[in-house]
């Protein structure tokens, strides 16, 4: 498959080095490091449903502040990044898929790739959390949209006077996409130094738990953005 | 003879956990999960004593219908700490963090957790939590009480206390998180060679079973207390109706988390209860796989009743129905527990040693906590009974009686295998029998004054209930007392104990096959899994040698 | 389309590779699923709106856990864990709501009752 791939032919292999010394083989230290990463991410949607909670129940309590608020948020922001998202997963995916080949090359290409578009989702992110604070709209009681942005919105929705709880809505975006911003922060920490450790040749196909780990990880994070966006932006 | 097995084993596998590394260094940064085990063991110690002091302060305070040994607000701030210490952290990590840390990579047959540099970040996170909780008490407290609600908890007067004490909770939090993934992880993934699900000692179902909770609940708590951190700081208008949320949010998802919490206390406890009373009845426990998927449905039941507790707090009717009933069928399990214990002394050969005289007391004590649970689950008695001191006797008979009980049972029985050291018998039957009075002398009255509505928390009380108070004070010093005499019988036992032989009790689960206390590595040759409730393998020596295997070979 | 790298690794835990033609076509269909999702918010469907985004969005993250995160291939546990974990969340936001839009009478009944005596 590759022209690394002889590096597993041999038994005993240098990734040997990587093994804890609790564990029997190389084999039992991966499938419990998967089952441990699993684990957490069990955890980490709960961690979540709290959020997704409060956007219930203000939701069926506020529906009408809730379709009015959503036009404040520009879907094609949402869209790009959502894009962007399945783009860096679909590498993630893919630096995994190098690290069991052995393909060096290809697993730092596609580790720097996945790191570049967190990058990218985080400074369109910045450039929308910024257009919002400028015209006003922050969260809880002192939200108050500028004018100027009043006048963006669509006519049918500008009849409309503000809601007096419009800030509660924001409040849930903030939280919701804020925390999921916290998570791409630290998966693009877990990348860069994934990428000095591929970089140093540490993985092949002996040795991938924590490309696999942080891969696993990183689709968690994909995928709550997968709901936050048709939630937030276009409902 | 006597005692040449134990020394003489101890020669071929090396150096205990103990000596192995020196230097403080070596305790603090080690990812042994026996130092990390005993770190934590020692913390929580230090735990229970400050909650024992905020206790005796509460108890003696209430000593006069008018209150008077401390002010009001202050007495506020002395529950308040003194619930908030004792159950995150003292109950909620005790048993699974101390012991289960100790006990479960022996249990399998590893060298260690799954994850041991996962674990010492468990550990160090919940020293951070701890000591926030302290900090908490040097910038003037916090009297919310250990739920903190809102609006109360969240008014915008609050200074850093209730910060502090959030913070506090949600790393106390994630160390919990971590170590229900550890072990999880290792009982799937470390079993010995030969040890099936259905060779798994019963304690390790019953931290399985508890890890499941840590891992899908806990997180619920850390965005509870992120949630209520942003809103104290930014009025976020989740929470507090002043800026148009709604606190009864609050009360769904702090008890979504710490209602299934109340089954993170327990099911360790009741893991200890099932190895204790199978090996001090010398007889296989009956009923193992009830029992073992008994802890599973108690899990997985405990995530479906959180709503009893806000039967009075605004919920909907149709939630208190459904609650109430869901409530009703925790019964279930735990009876089938009881029961399978209370078989497992029938025709046994009891010995009636420390730990078993713990778990005698717990089987007392349980069923009466657990039977008046009942009453607070059914949504009718429930609503005069709330908030009255029927309540508090209740969760303290669970709390207090059944897991601090079992913790004390688990601390008496593993003793030997932690420190290498015998205790004095003496002084740990008197330190049950003091425990098991004082505990009844202390919360039995309170059960009283809660019938004829006296309400909790209050700083004073109405003259009537001046008896039954006088009688719990009482009782809290002899309880106070059992306390002392137990850590006196482990000082004791650290300055001048004789000597533990590897297996001293007879139990037939894998820990008590290797030296007491355990090489670094725990086992000398990795053991191959056992029937761990199958005792005819097992041979007592005569003096201090304690059991060996018959023959050569282990019990299967 | 399944190939093995399994000469290093005990039997019966032979690690799955995903091919090219796997990768590609699940971030397509993603894709593909994300402009669905898109398209059908801006019909009007009250309320089914919501239904219709979250079934799309819920298909969407069981791709990516079967394929990117290998579950179609895994242990079965690993499959427990994400299903316990998803229902524990839907019980937790189904119940809260079902319960809050049922006390929300109580409120504006308590509210509106404050307000005369408050002015």
């Amino acid at each position: 498959m590759s022209d690394h791939a002889g590096g597993h032919a041999a038994t005993g292999t240098p990734e040997q080095r990587f093994l804890a010394h609790h564990f029997r083989d190389m084999d039992a230290q991966l499938q419990t490091s998967k089952l441990g990463i699993w684990l957490f991410l069990g955890s980490e949607v709960l961690f979540f449903s709290g959020l997704f909670v409060a956007y219930g129940v203000y939701r069926a309590n506020h529906y009408a502040l809730f379709h009015y608020a959503h036009h404040f948020l520009d879907w094609r922001m949402g869209a790009l990044n959502t894009v962007v998202l399945v783009s860096s997963s679909l590498s993630a995916a893919w630096s995994v898929r190098c690290a069991q080949l052995g393909d060096r090359r290809g697993l730092r290409l596609t580790l720097l790739l996945t790191l570049l578009l967190a990058g990218t989702f985080l400074v369109v992110k910045y450039f929308e959390y910024s257009h919002k604070l400028h015209a006003g709209i922050t969260w809880g009681a002192g939200c108050r949209p500028s004018p100027e942005i009043l006048a963006t919105l669509p006519a049918s929705v500008q009849a409309l006077p503000v809601p007096r709880d419009l800030g509660t809505f924001f409040s849930i975006y903030y939280l919701m996409t804020g925390l999921h911003g916290i998570h791409v922060l630290v998966g693009m920490g877990l990348y860069l130094w994934l990428i000095g450790r591929a970089t140093r040749g540490d993985f092949g196909p002996g040795y991938y738990v924590p490309v696999d780990a942080v891969a696993l990880y990183w689709h968690l994070v994909d995928m709550i953005w997968i709901f936050l966006f048709p939630l937030l932006y276009l409902i | 003879m006597t005692g040449a097995p134990g020394t003489s084993a101890q020669a071929a596998v090396g150096e205990s956990y103990l000596t192995h590394g020196r230097g403080i260094g070596s305790w603090l940064f080690s990812l042994d999960h026996k130092r990390i085990g005993i770190m934590y063991l020692a913390l929580i110690a230090f735990s229970l004593f400050l909650g024992g002091v905020f206790a005796m302060v509460v108890r003696f305070h209430l000593w006069n219908p008018s209150g008077g040994l401390v002010s009001n607000d202050a007495y506020n701030k002395m529950f308040t700490l003194h619930g908030a210490v004792m159950i995150f952290l003292f109950v909620i990590p005790g048993i699974p963090s101390a012991m289960g840390n100790f006990v479960v990579p022996l249990m399998v047959g590893a060298k260690d957790v799954a994850f041991p540099r996962v674990n010492l970040l468990s550990f160090w996170l919940f020293v951070a939590g701890a000591v926030l909780f302290v900090a908490t008490l040097v910038v003037g407290g916090i009297d919310t009480g250990w739920t903190l609600y809102p609006p109360y908890s969240l008014e915008s007067s609050r200074g850093l206390g209730i910060l502090l004490a959030l913070t506090g909770v949600f790393l106390a939090g994630f160390s919990s998180i971590l170590t229900g993934v550890n072990f999880i992880a290792t009982i799937h993934r470390m079993r010995a060679p030969g040890q099936g699900w259905f060779d798994l000692p019963l304690f390790l179902w019953a931290l399985y079973a508890t890890g499941i909770i840590q891992i899908f609940a806990t997180p619920v708590l850390g965005i509870t207390v992120a949630l209520g951190f942003l809103e104290r700081v930014f009025h976020l208008g989740i929470f507090m109706p002043e800026y148009g949320g709604d606190p009864v949010l609050f009360q769904h998802f702090f008890w979504f988390y710490s209602h299934p919490a109340v089954y993170i206390m327990i099911l360790p406890a009741m893991g200890i209860v099932s190895e204790v009373v199978a090996v001090f009845s010398r007889k296989p426990i009956f009923g193992y796989r009830f029992i073992a998927m008994s802890s599973i449905a108690i899990a997985v039941i405990g995530f479906l009743v959180w709503g009893h507790h806000m039967f009075v707090s605004g919920q909907s009717r149709w939630a208190n129905v459904i609650f109430s009933f869901l409530t009703l069928l925790v019964a279930i399990p735990s009876a089938i527990k009881t029961f399978n214990w209370l078989a497992t002394l029938y025709k046994g050969h009891i010995v009636l040693k420390t730990p078993m005289l713990y778990v005698l007391s717990f089987f007392a004590i349980f069923g009466v906590g657990g039977l008046t649970g009942l009453f607070l689950g059914a949504l009718a008695t429930d609503i005069p009974l709330h908030d009255t001191y029927f309540v508090v006797a209740h969760f303290h008979f669970v709390m207090v009686g059944a897991v601090m009980i079992a913790f004390l049972s688990g601390l008496f029985y593993w003793w030997p295998k932690m420190t290498g050291r015998m205790y004095d018998e003496r002084l740990g039957v008197a330190s049950a029998v003091l425990v098991f009075l004082g505990f009844n002398v202390t919360f039995i009255p309170q059960f009283l004054a809660g019938t004829q509505g006296m309400p909790r928390r209050y700083a004073t009380y109405a003259e009537q209930f001046v008896g039954m108070n006088r009688v719990s004070t009482v009782g809290a010093v002899l309880l106070a007392a059992g306390l002392l005499v137990a850590l006196w019988a482990f000082v004791a036992s650290l300055r001048s104990g004789a000597r533990a032989p590897a297996n001293p009790w007879g139990g037939a689960t894998l820990e008590w096959a290797t030296t007491s206390p355990p090489p670094h590595d725990n086992f000398a040759v990795a053991p191959r899994g056992t029937r761990p409730y199958d005792y005819r393998g097992l041979r007592q020596e005569p003096g201090q040698a304690g059991w060996v295997p018959v023959g050569g070979e282990g019990a299967r | 389309m399944t190939s093995h790298t399994s000469d290093s690794l005990a039997p019966g835990h032979a690690t799955h590779v995903l091919s090219p033609r796997v990768l590609l076509g699940t971030a397509a269909s993603l894709m593909a699923l994300t402009a669905l999702t898109v398209a059908t918010s801006r019909i009007d469907l009250g309320e089914w709106n919501v239904v219709l985004a979250l079934g799309i969005a819920c298909t969407k993250a069981g791709i990516v856990a079967l394929f990117f995160m290998h579950l179609k291939y895994e242990n079965r546990f690993q499959l427990v864990v994400l299903v316990a974990a998803a229902l524990f969340a839907a019980l937790f936001v189904a119940f809260v709501v079902f319960d809050t839009v049922q006390y929300q009478p109580d409120i504006r009944a308590a509210e509106q009752q404050a307000r005369p005596a408050g002015g």
